[in-house]
């Protein structure tokens, strides 16, 4: 942590004009392959560090920190509400692979934002907020960017397909799920820019001015624009709110934000579909997260317990069947 | 039998252990998993109570759906290959049913709260 603290300590007069050294480093969050730090410049500018952990080589899906910064800066470019980009340390540099931002003032977490008092007024917009975000965000330029993958509907159901299979979990209601969807599969026709993780949790929100920031960019590809809108109402992130966007909203406005901010109308249907395909992905995902259990990588409770939030993802696909049937 | 004290008393036991002398001494991580242990320990005793009988449940309906006998495991494992082969829709009437009645009595178990219940539930 001293050396952190002196590699940021050096950045300090690029980041914020007349700045010395930087006070307050602590770290926020131990995620397996991204850290977060949170520190101040001696002149009391508040700011964020992101920085893949010495020794960790690249996690699965996630994009290189460099290019999270540089698609941060491209939805910049188009308006959408995002952090600012300070300094990028390259792998090697003596901070590490990382970058700097700006410290957003707001709440990112799920359960207050959708059910707690003081966000009472901002739920109100917020879904049409973040349609009109998307539409930002999926009308960056694609030629610019730096790789990214492309990824369709099919080649994400067979992605998760092969994970289940791998398992040897025997869940009819899944089984369902993945014949339905390979059966509705939409073509990918024109691939935009997807966030790949825009979900209330991931979403910086202002209790005055709504979203304020859209965080967490590592799943970031290129694909189909309603896999954004579906992860989004996906129940999974609805944090006990009684709404089917992230919530606190309606469908109709977070479409009617996404039309009225320049996007491509989407049909509700293709919307539906996302989020099918989204409780499935994640209920792939909590099987996956307890199979680190099982295999003995981590003993820990929470990772034992989460194989039993593979359930919750199921009834909210048997719900969707219903009404698609 | 077991009794003196039941599998569920001495769950119960264990709970309030964890909720008034352990967990109010952890922080951070550790505190959050005394409480992600605590719902774990709920679960197993909801388990213990309503398991048996969705597991006999759930076989009845399964053997109805197919027409065939056998344990739960055979007829369940038979189901999934039945779907992923096409042979019943994933739309189908009689499917729909088996999935509403068994996920409703498995996250009655697993997570009582879970929002989604209450959705399902109230169609």
């Amino acid at each position: 942590m001293n050396d952190l603290q002196h590699a940021l300590g050096a950045l300090a007069p690029d980041l914020s004009p007349g700045a010395t050294t930087i006070v307050g480093l602590r770290r926020l969050s131990g995620g397996a392959s991204q850290e977060t730090w949170a520190f101040e410049t001696d002149n009391g500018a508040p700011l964020i560090l992101r920085r893949k952990p010495p020794g960790v080589t690249g996690s699965g899906n996630a994009v290189p920190l460099a290019t999270e910064a540089a698609l941060i800066n491209a939805a910049a470019a188009r308006g959408a509400p995002v952090p600012r980009v300070l300094a990028i340390c390259a792998p090697g540099s003596d901070v590490g692979e990382a970058y700097v931002m700006s410290r957003v003032e707001g709440e990112t977490l799920g359960k207050r934002i959708a059910r707690d008092p003081p966000f009472a007024e901002v739920r109100k917009t917020l879904a049409r907020q973040c349609g009109e975000v998307l539409a930002a965000i999926h009308k960056v330029p694609t030629d610019g960017l730096p790789p990214l993958a492309v990824s369709s509907a099919a080649t994400e159901l067979e992605k998760y397909e092969a994970v289940y299979r791998q398992m040897d979990a025997r869940r009819p209601i899944f089984e369902a799920a993945f014949r339905f969807l390979k059966d509705r599969a939409p073509t990918l026709e024109k691939p935009v820019l997807v966030h790949g993780d825009f979900r209330n949790g991931n979403l910086m929100v202002h209790p005055e001015t709504g979203l304020a920031a859209v965080l967490d960019w590592e799943l970031a590809h290129l694909g189909d624009p309603a896999e954004d809108l579906g992860w989004l109402c996906t129940s999974s992130w609805r944090f006990g709110g009684a709404k089917p966007v992230g919530g606190f909203g309606d469908h109709a406005d977070l479409l009617a934000g996404y039309e009225a901010a320049g996007g491509a109308p989407i049909a509700l249907e293709r919307v539906l579909y996302w989020q099918m395909l989204g409780s499935l992905k994640w209920g792939c995902m909590c099987l996956t997260m307890y199979a680190s259990y099982a295999s003995g990588a981590d003993a820990s409770v929470e990772r034992a317990m989460i194989g039993r939030r593979t359930s919750e993802t199921e009834i909210d696909l048997v719900a969707l069947l219903e009404a698609a049937a | 039998m077991i009794s003196h004290p039941t599998a569920s008393e001495l769950i119960d036991s264990v709970i309030r252990f964890i909720e008034e002398r352990a967990a109010p001494n952890l922080k951070d991580r550790d505190a959050f998993h005394a409480r992600v242990a605590v719902n774990a320990l709920a679960a197993v005793r909801r388990e213990i109570e309503a398991g048996a009988a969705a597991e006999a449940a759930q076989t009845a309906r399964l053997s109805a759906l197919l027409g065939e006998d056998g344990d739960w495991n055979s007829l369940n494992t038979r189901l999934c290959d039945q779907i992923r082969e096409g042979a019943l829709a994933p739309t189908d009437p009689g499917l729909l049913a088996h999935f509403r009645a068994s996920i409703i009595d498995q996250v009655r178990i697993d997570q009582p709260g879970y929002a989604g219940l209450k959705t399902l539930e109230a169609k």
